[in-house]
């Protein structure tokens, strides 16, 4: 089974935050959707779970009953214990008595927050936090599971915690749409979706992504063309569409993050010369 | 500093309200409303005598009903049911003048106007005898408190759901609207009913106040009037994005109930342009229900038209807010077009 969006247009008032955007989240796989701020990131994951509805377009997505969702916000009521969040959770999505009990000892254990089951949810890590997010919306087995920005703000450890829950989630069958800022964690996903500005840059798997790159990327003590670089570490990046790089310039192999910015610049210039 | 924090209220339209209509509205209400000598009383005069007497008395007495043909048994009625405040009884030995206690300031004033008439009348004060203030004020205080439950604290816990971004996930769970919104709202009902409950009956015991009428009745305006206030509640939520918003709105509906609705100010002593504002106000219909019942043992048949007013507005101020709190549980927008052709040519793969 895929879900996802077939040529999704949203707008909120004159602004455009999605633009003919079409995403397949197959069962089984975890997509990961990049980008910056007011890429749209979150807008496409409200639209997958009809939290918003678009001006155009097809939602392809299960009953409420069988998505998960964890908003972008920390998906847990402050002044419940880990193990009531949980009980509420399941109690909403119909896993009660000995299911869920089975159930929540498992997810406690993978999430590692057994020690934690009587604590309040406001007296958890923000990492903790997240990982109960997680539990409940995955509590009840959700053929789609949505979650936005599942590692913001996590600590590495607990992100290890966060990816194997995930991977679980889709080795079960689940499949999986998670927004990430973090690039080095979209790279592990089974099929990435960048966005800019509401607008899909590419999609693909990363080796795909990789391989259908257009242009060249150099290295550079100083740009060129500043507006088409930007930095890495002690060194600027550049980017050149058609592959037109000075003879001088070392040409790198492009990784995620470099990518995303060439891309992004590149629609950015090519809406500048339109209008 | 001082730019900045400007810069920042100018944007805050609610404080600039409140730094407005605050005092307005305290200049209005101790201006026009704050004032608690009453010029005239409602009064019946019965008996034989009765045109006689209701040609003769002092013009405080502003004589509104004439039965030469009824005894003292329907005057006593007539108070009850709150169509009077003072009953004329003629015949006999001498006139008898009865007083509803209850209406604390028009009793006070009335008591005063007989003393000093003259006359020969004996004065008898019914429903609080001796005039106590926490007698009148108990019945009315329950109307606050569950005003403030209703109001302050439901919207509180709502706008609560909102901040924490939990509201976003209940609207994508598979609850309909109308379980979350009875979900939210029924452990505050309930709280509020125990809270009532706990009131009235401490009312009695440490204050002595009667409680003469029916229980039922009592209860349904506590339950039409705890409607409209939760719907307020609920109401002040859809409009209030941080808990410090709906205290300020709040507010701004408490403040009026506790000095408008007649509960500290008798609003027959109210100017005119002002006493209007009280009749609008839930409060003012729920302390004549509470004080009714409790102190004059009023039936529903005398309770019928602030119980009647009460019913409306829950259904009005219930229905709309659960409405709009239904929209905050919606998908933001309708879909305007139908699906278009897929393009897949930007797909990386």
């Amino acid at each position: 089974m895929t879900y996802g969006l077939t040529s999704v247009d949203v707008s909120f008032g004159d602004v455009r935050a999605l633009h003919d955007v079409t995403v397949e989240i197959p069962a089984g796989q975890v997509v990961a959707i990049v980008g910056g701020d007011g890429a749209g990131k979150t807008t496409l994951l409200r639209t997958l779970v009809r939290e918003v509805a678009p001006d155009a377009g097809h939602v392809h997505a299960p009953s409420k009953a069988e998505i998960g969702f964890l908003p972008a916000s920390t998906g847990s009521w402050a002044a419940l214990s880990v193990t009531q969040n949980l009980n509420f959770a399941g109690g909403v999505y119909g896993v009660r008595g000995a299911a869920l009990d089975e159930r929540r000892t498992a997810l406690l254990a993978t999430a590692g927050l057994s020690a934690a089951a009587d604590r309040l949810a406001s007296r958890l890590s923000g990492g903790m936090r997240r990982k109960l997010g997680v539990c409940m919306a995955i509590v009840h087995r959700p053929r789609l599971l949505v979650l936005d920005e599942p590692s913001t703000g996590v600590d590495p450890v607990s992100r290890v915690d966060l990816w194997r829950m995930l991977s679980e989630a889709a080795a079960a069958g689940s499949a999986v749409v998670m927004s990430t800022t973090y690039l080095d964690e979209a790279e592990r996903a089974g099929h990435l979706v960048v966005l800019d500005a509401g607008h899909v840059l590419v999609q693909g798997s990363y080796d795909e992504v990789r391989a259908g790159f257009p242009g060249t990327v150099t290295r550079t003590g100083s740009a060129v063309r500043p507006g088409w670089s930007w930095r890495r570490g002690r060194e600027r990046h550049e980017y050149w569409p058609d592959g037109d790089a000075p003879p001088r310039l070392p040409v790198v192999e492009p990784d995620l993050e470099d990518i995303v910015i060439a891309l992004s610049l590149a629609r950015r210039a090519d809406a500048g010369a339109r209008a | 500093m001082i730019i900045k924090e400007f810069r920042e209220l100018v944007r805050d339209h609610r404080t600039l309200a409140l730094l407005v209509a605050l005092p307005l509205l305290l200049l209005v209400v101790f201006g026009y409303a704050a004032n608690f000598s009453v010029d005239s009383v409602d009064t019946a005069v019965v008996g034989p005598e009765a045109e006689q007497v209701a040609g003769t008395v002092p013009g405080f007495f502003d004589v509104s009903t004439t039965e030469p043909s009824e005894a003292e048994d329907h005057a006593r009625d007539l108070l009850r049911d709150d169509v009077v405040d003072v009953a004329l009884v003629t015949g006999g030995s001498g006139a008898q003048a009865l007083v509803d206690g209850s209406n604390l300031f028009a009793a006070q004033s009335a008591v005063a106007a007989l003393e000093t008439s003259g006359q020969d009348t004996s004065i008898e004060v019914l429903y609080n005898p001796d005039l106590k203030t926490s007698w009148v004020m108990v019945p009315a205080i329950i109307g606050l408190i569950l005003t403030f439950i209703g109001t302050i604290i439901t919207s509180i816990g709502l706008v609560r759901e909102r901040e924490a971004g939990t509201l976003e996930q209940l609207a994508v769970m598979p609850i309909g609207p109308s379980t979350v919104i009875l979900g939210k709202v029924t452990p505050y009902f309930l709280l509020a009913a125990l809270d009532m409950a706990v009131i009235t009956v401490l009312g009695m015991l440490l204050f002595d106040v009667p409680f003469n009428g029916h229980v039922l009745t009592f209860a349904l305006g506590a339950v039409l009037f705890l409607l409209v206030v939760l719907g307020i509640g609920i109401f002040i939520s859809t409009i209030s994005q941080t808990a410090g918003q709906a205290i300020q709105v709040a507010f701004f509906v408490l403040l009026p109930q506790i000095l408008l609705s007649g509960m500290i100010f008798p609003l027959e002593a109210m100017a005119a342009g002002v006493r209007w504002i009280g009749y609008l106000l839930p409060l003012t219909y729920f302390t004549m229900v509470s004080q009714g019942v409790m102190l004059r043992g009023a039936p529903i048949t005398a309770l019928w038209l602030p119980l009647l007013v009460l019913a409306v507005m829950a259904m009005v101020v219930f229905t709309a807010a659960t409405l709009r709190f239904r929209r905050d549980l919606a998908p933001e927008r309708k879909v305007k077009s139908r699906p278009r052709s897929t393009d897949r040519s930007r797909s990386g793969a």
